[in-house]
């Protein structure tokens, strides 16, 4: 995402020309991630700027065929800038009757249906609750229909090999593969790499994949299509020359830790527990030992968040990651490191709520929970993430802030950030600035003061077993500079109020507009993975002439010092989020601006025609 | 900092003292505890800036501000959660965890467990009064049946869990008892501190507020030796003056009191105490008070390797021969280069 250089003005694309949406679907067995995975590598290696949207199912093993069972992935790749992973697919690929309902709905008019009609059966067919076949019936008519008994040919390929059935079959989604790689002229060489190294311990497998693989690409050479299938070939996008590299949300958010604790000089402790969809930030660090990391399971999300605190009190830097619900359960311990000052960042991976909600699906509706969600006056700083490639920085950010603020920090990402991948340009790490942290370890002129403070309102951070320095810090409220107990009334003011200067002092960067001019008519103020959309949506309008402006807020608590005279600097705000209104309620209150609302709330992203829609609206 | 090295100095009580002042109920049980804690810690040997006290919340959390040490008062039963951090970034402190029956076995039941069944070593101090103190007098979850109290006026009918049984079901690889005023509390202390792993401390504790001398029937100084059972390492588990012990019943395959006559416990079938024995311990810390004296002292204590050793192992394991170029990290993986005549692999 919005890793090519274009002018600002570009023109809005036309399907099937600069920019293709394909979309797999099939049954969660069918390998549709790995298949959509690997696309997008070949996106990246033809030089495409892309976006991607992985779409799975809650269930782990659904049944076979089922609608709930459904596991989609779509890939947005063109040759100017990409913001989003596509409104409406250009191409879908069904392999078997449920896919084709629960996603045909979203096709463009006159977009492509692959289907394999060797999956629609009775059985299948009735299992997605269709009484009459599709492929057949002429319900389809506004669409283009290739209908291809993938499963047979596939089978035909890889005879040789002497699978058996259920791991022929399995060999479908390669076959897939070779054709969606025809289809868009791409070279096969990276797959067949990476196909001989995936199967290195098993080279039937290896051979049957790639046979398969083949077998797709020459189909689509070699058969007479005098249908809709037809070769095309989009350019490469103009992109800064560079090293780049496949990214998803929760690597970013790992490597990005790991950076901000080397360029703290800090090791790390990372306090988790299971939840979709944070676990995969827990997965990676594990792995990431030799880079001064620990990781703990903890036994619940209390037990992850206190573990944090108390490797934070002896000197590492805490870190703790969760959803929605998880963060719920950290409520009080963030209270404690609020009240102990000590530096802690907290990963909130939002997902659909309340409660349970929807596990694997993405809404932005913990921002409230992040401001405001503790008991007492209790500010914490709250960045958010825009892209996979911003979670790098932004996970720095909340780190630098939490060691030079001694503070707990909320870093807020979304389910569909942290799965979904981007090209990124890997930076170059000699380019930031370290941070390194001084402990206090030596008694300074005029005494200890566990709760003195520096020229940033932070006290000293002290590590147990340092000799000279003992003191004790607790939750209950402390008496200025000394950190005693003390309930007295003038103290408690004090207190509150050196709490909430401290964190209103933080210096983040002054807000910026992302594109369009310093005031005009219109401002679509976003904030966290809804970049996107609204920056691909304002462009457009913006090249139809309408005056409006694109403001990304990443810094939600402290916001920008010059937040608040930009906004009133615009005849009208809007702000869509994937929530009814929370940012739009913030910032009514901090400057008494009217910012009126665009809300989605399904579990998907907006598309982009969303927002288009809602800047048409409030232009009028 | 892969050797733990035991920071020792010389010290005196006084500086395991801090200048606050102590707000425990005048005559709390607490007090003699913290006495008996701040006159081992000399003994003991370890320096105060290598000492943390880690506590929740109630009365007995109260307890790291009034020791010379590095404290964190934390927050409702999550004691061990934050202790297992803190011990995981320095293994080299010595960390001692403060709680209560409310704190360690109510809301930081699950807490207590899984700190044990880890073996973080560390020192858990849990003072059972049956009772909480700090939120004025409600039954806790080690309130006998029957417990009048403003939240059971009709008395509580659930059952108490046994603090000594759920350490041992839990993992514990070392169970101790003792009581607030009872002289041997040092040296069960000691020999907590001695063991390398999770020891789990009951210490009785008279609320003389809330629940008054409800330990009054085994800790009372007068009759005491017919009601303590102290067990030793090695030596036969011998109460009431060496007239009474306890020995196996090996066709119910229970413990039962038997009389010792003239000194021969060996005749009367007494059991000799082997702290390592687990199956006994079992037994022991389901004695029922009463039909048998209160067993006290140490129960069991079997060392295995600690959680945070076997962590700090595993992670040199892992770094053992790697370097941490983060920069190498980032371009780790399917990578692709864009030069002016386009990507390339």
């Amino acid at each position: 995402m919005a890793t090519a250089v274009v002018d600002e003005a570009d023109k809005r694309q036309s399907p099937l020309s600069d920019a293709v949406v394909v979309r797999f679907a099939g049954d969660s067995g069918d390998g549709m991630q790995l298949t959509g995975g690997q696309f997008t590598l070949s996106s990246a290696l033809a030089g495409n700027d892309f976006a991607t949207f992985p779409d799975f199912p809650a269930e782990i093993r659904a049944p076979q065929g089922t609608l709930f069972g459904v596991s989609a992935f779509q890939i947005n790749f063109g040759s100017s800038a990409i913001d989003t992973a596509g409104d409406a697919p250009d191409v879908l690929v069904a392999m078997n009757p449920a896919a084709l309902k629960t996603n045909v709905p979203s096709l463009k008019p006159g977009g492509l249906i692959i289907a394999d009609e060797g999956e629609f059966n009775d059985r299948n067919l009735a299992k997605a609750k269709y009484d009459a076949n599709p492929l057949d019936d002429g319900s389809l008519a506004k669409w283009q229909l290739l209908k291809l008994n993938i499963s047979q040919l596939t089978m035909d390929a890889v005879k040789p090999f002497g699978l058996g059935n259920k791991e022929a079959l399995r060999c479908k989604n390669m076959w897939t593969l070779g054709l969606a790689l025809w289809m868009f002229d791409r070279d096969r060489q990276p797959l067949i790499d990476w196909l001989n190294g995936k199967f290195a311990k098993a080279p039937d497998l290896a051979a049957a994949n790639i046979a398969a693989l083949n077998a797709g690409h020459a189909y689509g050479e070699t058969a007479e299509l005098a249908g809709p299938l037809k070769q095309h070939h989009v350019d490469p996008a103009p992109v800064a020359p560079g090293l780049y590299r496949t990214l998803t949300g929760a690597e970013g958010i790992a490597l990005g830790l790991v950076a901000g604790a080397q360029l703290a000089k800090l090791p790390m402790f990372f306090g988790g527990y299971p939840i979709t969809p944070a676990s995969a930030i827990l997965h990676h660090l594990s792995r990431l030992k030799e880079y001064d990391v620990t990781t703990f399971q903890a036994e619940d999300e209390i037990a992850a968040i206190c573990s944090a605190i108390g490797a934070s009190y002896g000197g590492a830097l805490g870190v703790t990651s969760s959803s929605g619900p998880g963060i719920a359960l950290k409520g009080e311990a963030m209270g404690l490191a609020i009240m102990t000052e000590l530096p802690l960042v907290i990963v909130n991976s939002q997902r659909g709520g309340p409660s349970t909600g929807l596990p694997t699906k993405t809404e932005q509706s913990d921002l409230y929970q992040a401001v405001y969600g503790r008991n007492g006056d209790s500010p914490m700083p709250v960045i958010s993430a825009r892209s996979p490639g911003d979670a790098f920085d932004c996970a720095i950010e909340a780190v630098r802030i939490a060691v030079q603020y001694m503070t707990p920090v909320m870093l807020l990402t979304d389910g569909y950030i942290a799965n979904a991948a981007e090209p990124w340009a890997v930076p170059d790490l000699t380019t930031y600035e370290a941070f390194p942290v001084e402990f206090l370890t030596e008694v300074p002129d005029g005494g200890f003061k566990p709760y003195g403070r520096d020229d940033k309102l932070a006290r000293p951070w002290v590590k147990p077993g340092t000799p000279g320095l003992l003191h004790r810090i607790g939750g209950i409220e402390k008496e200025v500079d000394t950190g005693h107990i003390n309930y007295a009334p003038g103290n408690h003011q004090a207190m509150t109020d050196i709490r909430k200067n401290k964190i209103d002092g933080i210096k983040v960067p002054d807000q910026i507009v992302e594109l369009g001019a310093e005031g005009g008519k219109l401002a679509v103020v976003g904030w966290g993975s809804t970049f996107g959309p609204i920056h691909q949506a304002v462009r457009r309008k913006r090249a139809e002439g309408l005056d409006v402006s694109h403001v990304h807020i990443r810094h939600i608590w402290p916001l920008p010092a010059n937040l608040g005279e930009l906004l009133k600097s615009f005849d009208k705000v809007i702000v869509p989020e994937m929530n009814t209104g929370q940012l739009k309620t913030v910032l009514r209150d901090q400057y008494l601006v009217d910012a009126k609302p665009v809300n989605k709330v399904s579990g998907q992203p907006f598309t982009i025609a969303e927002i288009e829609a809602a800047i048409e609206e409030a232009l009028k | 900092m892969n050797q733990v090295t035991p920071i020792t100095r010389a010290t005196t009580l006084k500086d395991w003292e801090t200048d606050q002042e102590v707000r425990w109920c005048p005559g709390c049980g607490d007090y003699a505890i913290l006495k008996a804690v701040q006159r081992t810690m000399p003994e003991i040997g370890t320096a105060p800036e290598n000492t943390v006290f880690i506590s929740g919340i109630g009365c007995s959390s109260r307890f790291p501000y009034y020791m010379e040490t590095y404290g964190f008062h934390t927050i409702h039963g999550r004691a061990p959660a934050f202790a297992t951090g803190l011990k995981l970034a320095n293994p080299n402190l010595d960390v001692w965890i403060v709680t209560g029956d409310g704190d360690g076995l109510s809301i930081g039941g699950n807490h207590t467990m899984h700190l044990i069944r880890r073996n973080l070593d560390c020192q858990i101090m849990l003072f059972n009064n049956e009772i909480y103190g700090l939120t004025k007098g409600q039954y806790s979850p080690t309130s006998r049946v029957g417990t009048t109290s403003p939240s059971t006026p009709y008395g509580s009918v659930d059952r108490p869990a046994q603090p000594a049984a759920f350490a041992l079901g839990a993992g514990a690889r070392f169970v101790a008892r003792g009581f607030d005023v009872s002289k041997e509390l040092p040296n069960v202390l000691k020999a907590a501190h001695a063991h390398k792993g999770a020891a789990f401390i009951e210490i009785f504790q008279n609320c003389i507020v809330y629940n008054k001398d409800v330990f009054e029937d085994f800790a009372a100084p007068k009759g005491a030796e017919d009601r303590q059972l102290w067990l030793k390492h090695g030596e036969p588990m011998l109460y009431a003056k060496g007239t009474k012990g306890i020995a196996l019943d090996a066709d119910e395959l229970h413990l039962k009191t038997v009389d010792v006559v003239d000194g021969d416990w060996e005749a009367a079938g007494v059991i000799v105490h082997d702290v390592t024995n687990r199956s006994v311990a079992h037994m022991l810390v389901e004695m029922r008070f009463g039909e048998f004296p209160m067993a006290l002292g140490v129960l069991y204590d079997d060392p295995r390797p600690t959680f945070e050793a076997d962590v700090w192992r595993q992670n040199a394991a892992a770094r053992e021969g790697k370097t941490a170029d983060l920069q190498g990290l980032l371009k780790k993986g399917q990578t692709w280069t864009v030069t002016e005549g386009g990507p390339e692999l």
